[in-house]
């Protein structure tokens, strides 16, 4: 049987791996070819581009092969579904990424993989790729590899040593939803991989402060990421399982990815799509737990009866809302905390406005140069000539305040 | 600081750049003109090419020999944070900037802290022309696209062509080469060129677009790939826009693709959505009320053959749910489950097993009865089909639909494709009959073998197999009985 040009397996694989939300590049060690090999990385992220669906491109994001042994019902390349297959060879991944890395087209590579013959095989096979590009090519830019929680720990080791950041999709919010939707796969090994995981970047960075030429695991850390509207987790759930799997394990980022209809679709799944907005206020809500200083329970306290997020309006705006005793808030005296809960104003705002109200006290127009807009801040502030007497009470402030019109979501399905 | 003697009071200075770029020119100056106690709306700066400067009006007397500080001048203070800044704004192509950065450097000497104001309009400019310059770079480090060149001697030459908005090419030559240093490139932009040949950096004068490569190959595997790794089910042109501004476009392979891409994505969309007005995915929500869906379902292929939709049935509060495969050539006919054969022989063995069928919900995995034709000598007959795995998952939909308004304290699913039906997952019977299997809402699942495989086997594996299934009845009915006890 002859092989598909590289071509037409490129467009199978890179179709494949879309769904798969994370395209980071940031964060890692820094590194340079000046001395050899090719490539570089200097902390910031790079996206050489943009897709129409407002994603970057940062790495090349494929997968080894669609083939797969799992029956998992949100995914295109289970077992059960009718798509093509394709597979690359080690050598192939490692070729294309250079020969794009060479063009400035990307940072590096993001390596998945559908499980074919064994989850050791597959994993041994992602690493293959890895090494040959770090030690025939000399490659110093970014490598993020997807690790099979269900692989021998060892071959996943041996991942951490060649990528900037390994990751294990947890999937789903709930136990209940990984056992309904993805038969295959047990939540308990997945915790178990990310906690070894964490244990292993623990134990290298350690070594590292004490033996300068120590090898670096993983630098970039290790992220997840959560299926949404698959299932009926409400957004009180997911918020609280990200928390938790931020603290347990250490992770830099837990992404989100709005369940989109994918083409020859299991039946157990919904048939209508999530909002994409639903997966925006997660992320910001994700923000304000990591940048904000929230707690989730404060996040759940912004979400609705049903237990989500409401889609109109941002999460630290319903916050607001609901805690309007804690406002207006006296922008030349309140502490940095009270003024990162102002809607409308972020953490940058806020470091300008408490280093220029040392030198004067500030006015709603030197407030308006701090930041973007006033339309949202002004209803929670007061400077020296302004208050918003009445505004900060008004039944309808969530009306004045909301998007006027659906904006976000193009076409509404 | 005290006016010197040679400084004319009501003089301007102009004071000509030899680059536009030239920060450490421009430093040099601005400090002797402070040290000069010049106030800046008496100096001018101009840079090469630039125009638009009143003061270098030569009727105006513009053009003065700049003063040489006194010996004994205080040393001219910038803060850090002015300095990085600074060093930015300085290559930003707004003709004022050098102004504003002399007006603030002018300032500060009075007001050393003046940094820390973020309200201050200047404070605030030169920030914005900083954040303008960083993002060029960055955009620049992004979207530059080398295209590959074959010299004589097979040696592999990188060109890109590039045309960034800010004085920035020779601040970001860094940048590139710390990545490729290995390989031999040039960045060709409108402003000059730079040349790395493995070794030394070289400057060259402003290029032309047609003085890059025109393509390169491997272009079309990077189109190939922006195209595939693009998900059309979710369009948001505007965060792309804000992003990756349409005035790049003309400069990036992909880019070419993006119309088609929007285009074509819109369409499936539009697709989706009448596809989604027969099917809004609202369960009915009674047994009645899916007795009547299922006859119209055409989800899978099965429903699209020559056959009827047949219901489950028994009681809606029944304790036992028993779930076959698919409804047969008698079943399709009657409109009944398990009322041939296979239904007959179930019969046989509950009674045996003291099940009362009457008070168990009997339906199946599938709805409609899958089927081949086959002539024989004596006519057509319609011969059974295995469902696939897809097509069972397709009517879990159902099946679950059952289930949620029944609501069994136990399930029996008799053969592979009701317990897949139930699990999601291919399992096998021999591994996991005659135990309970918890379900997510609590109840709980036997599986057995189907009927329809005990008459397909003779003599002794019969009778083997016939008692299993004896005994998984067995062992079923009282386990119900402990459920229904409870």
């Amino acid at each position: 049987m002859g092989v598909a040009p590289i071509l037409d397996r490129l467009k199978i694989l890179a179709d494949a791996a879309k769904y798969d939300a994370s395209c980071a590049s940031s964060g890692t060690a820094k590194r340079n070819s000046v001395k050899g090999g090719i490539g570089s990385t200097e902390g910031m992220g790079i996206c050489h581009a943009y897709a129409p669906d407002g994603r970057c491109i940062s790495l090349l994001k494929i997968l080894l092969t669609n083939h797969c042994i799992f029956d998992c019902h949100y995914c295109i390349n289970r077992k059960s579904s009718n798509v093509q297959r394709a597979r690359f060879t080690p050598q192939e991944v490692a070729d294309l990424t250079i020969s794009f890395y060479r063009r400035n087209y990307i940072e590096g590579l993001f390596l998945s993989s559908g499980i074919i013959k064994s989850s050791d095989h597959t994993m041994e096979m992602i690493v293959e790729a890895a090494r040959i590009l770090r030690e025939e090519y000399d490659f110093r830019g970014y490598i993020h590899l997807k690790t099979i929680p269900e692989a021998d720990p060892e071959i996943i080791h041996r991942a951490g040593f060649y990528a900037d950041r390994v990751s294990i999709n947890v999937e789903l919010p709930t136990d209940a939803g990984l056992t309904r939707l993805a038969p295959d796969k047990d939540a308990r090994q997945i915790e178990g991989a990310l906690g070894k995981t964490k244990d292993d970047i623990v134990e290298a960075k350690d070594a590292k402060k004490r033996f300068r030429h120590a090898p670096r695991f993983a630098p970039a850390g290790q992220s997840t990421q959560m299926i949404v509207g698959a299932d009926a987790a409400s957004d009180a759930d997911i918020v609280g399982r990200a928390s938790r799997l931020y603290d347990s394990f250490g992770l830099r980022r837990v992404y989100y990815s709005a369940f989109s209809p994918i083409p020859d679709a299991s039946a157990v799944l919904p048939l209508k799509r999530p909002p994409l907005i639903r997966e925006h206020r997660l992320y910001q809500s994700d923000w304000l737990m990591r940048f904000y200083d929230y707690r989730p329970q404060e996040i759940m306290q912004a979400t609705e009866a049903d237990g989500n997020l409401p889609l109109d309006i941002d999460p630290k705006l319903a916050w607001a809302l609901k805690f309007r005793e804690r406002f207006p808030v006296d922008v030349n005296r309140a502490s940095r905390e009270d003024l990162l809960r102002v809607p409308g104003l972020g953490v940058k705002a806020v470091q300008r406005i408490l280093a220029s109200r040392r030198h004067r006290t500030l006015r709603l127009d030197d407030v308006a140069r701090l930041t973007v807009s006033l339309t949202k801040v002004r209803a929670f502030i007061c400077t020296v000539d302004w208050r918003p007497t009445l505004l900060t009470d008004r039944a309808d402030l969530r009306a004045l305040l909301a998007p006027k019109a659906e904006q976000l979501e193009l076409f509404a399905a | 600081m005290t006016a010197l003697q040679h400084v004319r009071p009501h003089a301007y200075y102009t004071v000509q750049l030899p680059r536009s770029d030239d920060f450490a020119f421009w430093r040099e100056r601005a400090r002797a003109l402070i040290q000069c106690d010049i106030p800046p709306d008496k100096v001018a700066w101009v840079e090469p090419g630039g125009s638009g400067d009143l003061f270098a009006q030569p009727s105006s007397g513009g053009g003065m020999r700049l003063p040489e500080p006194p010996a004994d001048a205080p040393p001219v203070r910038a803060s850090k944070r002015y300095l990085s800044l600074a060093k930015n704004a300085a290559l930003h192509s707004d003709p004022a900037r050098f102004s504003v950065l002399y007006r603030l450097l002018w300032r500060l000497q009075a007001n050393p802290r003046l940094m820390e104001d973020k309200a201050d309009p200047d404070v605030r400019r030169v920030e914005e022309l900083d954040k303008n310059v960083r993002r060029d770079s960055h955009k620049m480090h992004a979207f530059v696209r080398f295209r590959q060149v074959e010299e004589e001697g097979g040696a592999e030459h990188y060109v890109a062509w590039f045309e960034p908005e800010h004085h920035i090419l020779r601040a970001n030559a860094g940048f590139f080469l710390r990545r490729f240093a290995s390989m031999r490139w040039s960045i060709l932009t409108p402003q000059g060129t730079l040349h790395w040949d493995g070794e030394t950096m070289r400057e060259g004068p402003p290029a032309q677009k047609s003085d890059a490569p025109q393509g390169d190959p491997v272009e079309d595997l990077w189109r190939t790939y922006y195209a595939s790794i693009f998900n059309p089910a979710r369009l948001k042109v505007g965060a792309m826009l804000s992003e990756m501004p349409r005035k790049y476009w003309k400069n990036l392979p992909e880019a070419a693709l993006i119309p088609d891409l929007i285009a074509g994505a819109q369409q499936r969309e539009s697709e989706m959505v009448a596809a989604g007005e027969r099917d809004d995915g609202v369960r009915p929500e009674s047994l009645e009320a899916i007795g009547e869906a299922i006859e119209g379902c055409r989800k899978c292929p099965i429903g699209c053959l020559d056959n009827r939709a047949v219901m489950g049935e028994g009681p809606s509060d029944a304790a036992l749910m028993i779930v076959g495969e698919q409804p047969g050539d008698h079943e399709d006919q009657e409109g009944r489950p398990f009322v041939g054969p296979a239904g007959q022989l179930l019969d046989v063995h509950l009674e045996r097993a003291g099940i009362d069928r009457g008070r168990a919900y009997v339906t199946n995995a599938v709805k409609h009865f899958k089927f081949t034709i086959k002539a024989s000598g004596r006519g057509k007959r319609r011969l059974h089909q295995s469902p696939t795995a897809k097509e069972i998952d397709t009517c879990r939909w159902w099946i679950e639909g059952e289930r949620e308004l029944v609501k069994p304290k136990l399930v029996l699913a008799m053969g592979a494709s009701a317990a897949r039906g139930m699990l999601g997952k291919t399992v096998s019977i021999a591994k996991i009959r005659g135990q309970a299997i918890p379900l997510e809402d609590g109840s709980e699942l036997w599986v057995t073998a189907h009927p329809s495989y005990l008459l397909r086997l003779d003599g002794d594996a019969r009778n083997r197999q016939a008692a299993l299934f004896d005994a998984d009845l067995a062992a079923v009915r009282e386990r119900l009985a402990e459920l229904e006890g409870q």
